[in-house]
């Protein structure tokens, strides 16, 4: 059975994403996917989605979509989102039903950058080396959704009752992260490593998929910018000649040459990307070996999690 | 093998690091241990990316952690690979004449010679990709003569088309997208280091050499037609 999303109304940044494209930075290739890894997964789980899910991921600015043909399982999980089914408001993580000629409305409201619209279905949009992830700066593999849009839903299918899911605590934005220092922190005086530790940043409004640019106290870089450029990673802290760091995100270059003070840990970025310009954040240091530790105690509450979903 | 060192990167990577100085020797290190970490197929590895001077080594931290990837790093026998390599040679053509070298005037004025002089210096030099970064499928060259390097421009400009031959300091590259660059255009080539239709997408590993040669725009044309 099919379904034809079609896209009456989409702000920009509103694109498909899928689990990304890991694998090919040696060859300059993001790894994309999801800006919140956590909410997308959510929403993969509750609509039974496979390893190949994709769905779109909707910036502040909204999207409407309008069903046509199969009715269909949607779901909404990400920020805390205003989302109505045919003008009738429903909670900001839920599991609906989607009739031929119903529409969804998903934008932002009280909290959250990013929301993921899913359908019980396969979504048909451009593949690029294994993955639906658009990117949106090269165009290689589709571009934002925008009004008058198609987008076609194969396998379409009504799999769930109607329902709210569980929002967890970790899935927002608390106002700080974790962070591993370096691999530069040996570059930075002691001052600016005082400075990341104990002082207060705000996210500026330069948030993109690429990165998140950060104000605050001054990180200043001791040596001069001379260390050649190496691979990045989501959650590298790059700080640029003037002491500004700014925190790479999903579409972020692979390569660079500004030093990296700190790195987010993984589990944390997803919460941050929630932030919103505006928002303040702090950062707390942990070790590598904790790191690690985190990540894995933190799958096994997501483990719990999505038993409960 | 030339000695690293070890660097965990949050609870998502390892970076291995022959010294922090440009030249060849750190460059073919890293190409070792690239090509033996992948022979090796580590458990847990995700994502490499070779650099100048560095590799960096992406693992997912519910199979492995950076204790257990640093010990395996510094058991593995990276001499075999580094005696076998012999790295493989592309030619890739450049036009360097109108409408295509846009920035070669400015050039020939900036650092006083004629466009031939540039353009002989431009093949005279020995490239090597030293690592991809960027953008999909830019492949950073090493390799433009001291002659010939030139700080890149005080701003990036908008739009260098896809296929420009650019340089900035000792560094060479095609681009493979419409994007901005605040490095030099001398030319364009057909060649494509992206191929998005092809099985294998980056043909070129990096350590490949590449030798330019020069077409003009008839020829330009009839290498278009043939690929």
């Amino acid at each position: 059975m099919t379904t034809n999303l079609v896209v009456e109304q989409a702000g920009p940044f509103v694109s498909i994403q899928d689990q990304g494209r890991p694998g090919y930075m040696r060859f300059g290739v993001p790894g994309s996917g999801p800006m919140d890894r956590f909410a997308f997964s959510v929403l993969k789980t509750a609509l039974n989605g496979g390893e190949d899910f994709s769905a779109i991921e909707v910036s502040v600015a909204g999207v409407r979509i309008r069903c046509s043909g199969n009715p269909v399982t949607g779901a909404v999980v990400g920020g805390k989102f205003y989302v109505d089914v045919d003008g009738k408001q429903i909670a900001p993580w839920s599991v609906f039903t989607l009739e031929s000629g119903q529409t969804v409305t998903v934008r932002g409201a009280d909290e959250g950058s990013w929301a993921y619209l899913g359908f019980a279905g396969d979504i048909q949009s451009p593949q690029w080396l294994g993955s639906r992830s658009t990117h949106l700066y090269s165009g290689l593999c589709g571009q934002p959704l925008q009004g008058g849009d198609q987008v076609t839903l194969n396998h379409s299918r009504v799999i769930n009752r109607d329902r709210e899911l569980s929002r967890p605590r970790f899935s927002r934005y608390c106002g700080s992260v974790r962070v591993v220092l370096g691999p530069q922190e040996s570059l930075f005086t002691p001052k600016a490593i005082q400075n990341l530790l104990e002082g207060e940043f705000q996210i500026t409004p330069n948030y993109n998929r690429m990165g998140m640019a950060l104000r605050g106290p001054k990180l200043e870089i001791q040596q001069a910018l001379t260390m050649p450029s190496e691979g990045l990673v989501r959650g590298a802290i790059q700080v640029t000649g003037d002491g500004a760091p700014t925190i790479l995100m999903a579409d972020h270059q692979t390569t660079g040459g500004y030093p990296k003070i700190a790195t987010v840990i993984s589990m944390d970025v997803n919460q941050l990307a929630q932030a919103r310009p505006g928002d303040t954040l702090r950062f707390i240091p942990v070790s590598a070996d904790e790191a690690v530790l985190i990540a894995r105690k933190a799958n096994v509450l997501l483990r719990d999690y999505f038993d409960g979903l | 093998m030339t000695p690293f060192d070890l660097t965990p990167v949050a609870d998502v990577g390892v970076m291995m690091r022959f010294g922090n100085t440009i030249c060849a020797e750190a460059e073919a290190a890293v190409a070792t241990a690239h090509r033996t970490v992948h022979r090796s197929k580590l458990p847990g590895v995700t994502e490499t990316i070779p650099s100048y001077t560095a590799l960096f080594i992406g693992y997912d931290p519910l199979v492995t952690d950076a204790k257990t990837l640093c010990t395996t790093l510094r058991e593995l026998d990276f001499s075999e690979q580094e005696l076998s390599a012999s790295p493989k040679v592309w030619e890739v053509p450049v036009c360097y004449e109108e409408p295509y070298a846009t920035d070669l005037k400015e050039l020939c004025t900036l650092l006083g010679k004629s466009r031939d002089q540039i353009v002989g210096e431009h093949l005279s030099g020995s490239y090597v990709v030293s690592m991809y970064g960027f953008a999909p499928g830019y492949a950073y060259m090493r390799g433009v003569p001291e002659s010939l390097q030139i700080p890149r421009k005080p701003k990036p400009v908008a739009d260098v088309p896809a296929g420009s031959v650019i340089v900035a300091g000792p560094q060479c590259l095609v681009t493979t997208l419409t994007l901005p660059s605040g490095w030099w255009t001398i030319g364009y080539s057909p060649f494509e280091f992206l191929r998005r239709h092809e099985s294998d997408q980056f043909p070129v590993a990096v350590g490949s050499e590449i030798q330019f040669r020069r077409v003009s725009l008839e020829e330009l044309s009839k290498v278009k037609t043939d690929q």
